[in-house]
């Protein structure tokens, strides 16, 4: 750990440098690139709690809730600024994730997978339902604001979202690299391989991941936050079982060991989407599913093998006991 | 002088076989208990019990006067009970001094750091401390998946000591070790705990293990307690000889 400051001020710089990016990227990119900051939040929450050995299949929930917790409370107070509106999406996935935490970290596996689906549709069935919040027309919000300045040039107002959107994302991945490296992040890993032992210990293992979850759903909510201020409007569809299907992909492509590959995982992902869609408007899932299935079958544990390698696998296997071992260093 | 362990009239019944039939036993401090008995006879079953895996259907487990017959695993731990297994329970994934560290973080488990590194505060130094005691402190950075199975087994046993447990319970703790290294193993155990665990109950088929560490002999027989005593007296009752030892002394 004597490292790790270095490598968070690194990690700082590198935030600050892709912000600043931002200035030279044309005009069509920085919303692509705004999305994919916004689904790597996301699909980072999906990576903290994949460390438990859980995967939630139903983060369109906490992203919802933050999109509609946002737009209800900028329509109904007139709050624009996009970092308020970033907090209260996060607030709102945050309350919703510690309601649903403590009930559903009793499942594992599939169940827990199943469950979180289940609930994220049966919020998209009631927001369908519900005509107070348009149904499945959802409704509009107003264009974001920053500390007081409003952004009437299209290009001012896309960098501002892409700055704020790129600023929160790294500074939640740079809190992420922190919390895996922490006390938390080891007991975490220990939940996923053997969770029966961590209660021998004395842990508890439901209460490790209603935390993991609980930072799941903030940052979910955060992320529907910047998607609502992107399309300035909201709908159902941000708690659809396929919404929440493409974040998996994002957390899926860049597996659980790196914070970074989740950007990676995400831009890339968005990348192939938008080219594909340009390039074979008629097949463009088709390419998205070969890439997706190329990823799996050549990086089988996720992007961030690519950088981060097993080196353990490379030392010769221990005896197989200490008295073994001390007659092996005799001979 | 009270017992640290205390069990009364302890029932347990999965449908028709008859794990713990009226079990009444007391542990005083400092000794050496080991349990012995055939597959099925009910050993496991009593070590659950107590651990709180199992709930008993009837009958009190207490521990220095606490009853912890419905407690689980968690609290039973937190309480001063530790257990290891007759397969080594670790973190595959993670190197021994980390599962050392998962085990150092367990006492402490009201107030996990989200930021402090998982080695600082002294849990990494804890953790090469219990591995030194074992002889595996050069296996410390080594992943579980890599080590042999004896290995496994000590660290699993290291584990259940970071608690200083008031009674630490060890289920076959020389299984899978070779015949020629069982002895030398034991020991390099007894040393190991004994600075942090003078209460040892241990579950073990080889009698001759049992004979030179245990202090007393508590002999099972489908779920009940067939004989207790000094191992030597015990290993020679006829009933244990014809129902558990099979002859073998």
């Amino acid at each position: 750990m004597k490292h790790g400051r270095p490598h968070l001020l690194v990690m700082v710089l590198l935030v600050a440098a892709a912000t600043l990016f931002g200035r030279v990227l044309p005009t069509w990119t920085l919303s692509l690139a705004t999305v994919a900051a916004s689904n790597a939040l996301i699909a980072l929450g999906i990576v903290v709690l994949a460390r438990t050995g859980n995967v939630s299949f139903g983060q369109g929930l906490f992203f919802a809730a933050g999109g509609y917790g946002v737009a209800l409370i900028a329509n109904a107070w007139g709050i624009t600024d996009a970092v308020a509106q970033m907090l209260i999406g996060a607030i709102c996935g945050g309350l919703l994730g510690l309601v649903i935490g403590p009930l559903i970290a009793r499942y594992s596996g599939i169940f827990f997978g199943m469950l979180t689906l289940a609930l994220s549709m049966v919020f998209y069935g009631a927001l369908v339902k519900s005509t107070a919040l348009g149904g499945s027309d959802g409704f509009n919000v107003g264009r974001p604001s920053l500390f007081g300045m409003i952004f009437t040039d299209p290009r001012e107002a896309d960098f501002m979202l892409y700055a704020v959107s790129v600023v929160t994302t790294g500074l939640a991945g740079i809190a992420a690299t922190i919390l895996f490296r922490s006390e938390l992040g080891l007991v975490s890993l220990a939940v996923r391989e053997n969770n029966l032992r961590v209660e021998y210990l004395g842990l508890s293992a439901n209460r490790i991941v209603t935390i993991n979850f609980t930072i799941a759903a903030v940052f979910a909510g955060a992320s529907g936050a910047f998607a609502l201020m992107a399309q300035r409007h909201i709908d159902p569809q941000f708690a659809y079982w396929t919404t929440s299907g493409e974040f998996v992909f994002v957390a899926v492509l860049a597996g659980y060991q790196s914070v970074a590959a989740v950007f990676v995982a995400s831009l890339v992902l968005e990348l192939v989407r938008s080219f594909s869609n340009l390039y074979l408007p008629n097949t463009w899932q088709l390419v998205l599913g070969v890439f997706l299935l190329g990823v799996i079958l050549f990086l089988p544990r996720g992007i961030g093998s690519l950088w981060i390698r097993d080196g353990r696998k490379l030392i010769k296997p221990a005896a197989a006991t200490p008295i073994a071992a001390e007659r092996e260093a005799a001979l | 002088m009270n017992p640290v362990l205390s069990v009364r009239g302890l029932d347990k019944r999965f449908g028709a076989v008859v794990a713990a039939d009226a079990l009444s036993l007391d542990i005083a401090a400092g000794q050496k208990v080991s349990l012995i008995g055939a597959n099925g006879a009910g050993k496991t079953t009593f070590v659950n019990m107590v651990t709180g895996y199992l709930k008993p259907d009837s009958g009190s487990i207490a521990l220095d006067g606490v009853d912890i017959g419905r407690h689980s695993p968690r609290n039973v731990a937190r309480l001063g009970i530790s257990r290891s297994f007759q397969i080594p329970q670790l973190f595959i994934g993670l190197t021994a001094a980390e599962n050392l560290a998962v085990a150092v973080s367990g006492m402490r488990a009201h107030a996990l750091s989200f930021y402090s590194p998982a080695a600082a505060h002294g849990r990494r130094d804890k953790a090469i401390e219990l591995l030194e005691r074992f002889g595996l402190a050069d296996l410390a950075d080594r992943p579980i998946s890599e080590l042999a199975g004896g290995v496994r087994k000590l660290v699993d046993i290291a584990m259940a000591l970071v608690r200083r447990p008031k009674l630490l319970l060890l289920d076959e703790p020389t299984s899978g070790v070779s015949a020629e290294e069982k002895f030398a193993t034991m020991d390099r155990v007894i040393h190991a705990v004994a600075p942090d665990a003078a209460t040892i109950v241990f579950v073990e088929h080889d009698m001759e293990i049992v004979s030179r560490y245990a202090d007393r002999v508590v002999a099972f027989y489908n779920g009940r307690i067939l004989a207790d005593g000094d191992p030597h007296v015990v290993l020679k009752d006829p009933e244990v000889r014809r129902y558990v030892t099979g002859g073998a002394q």
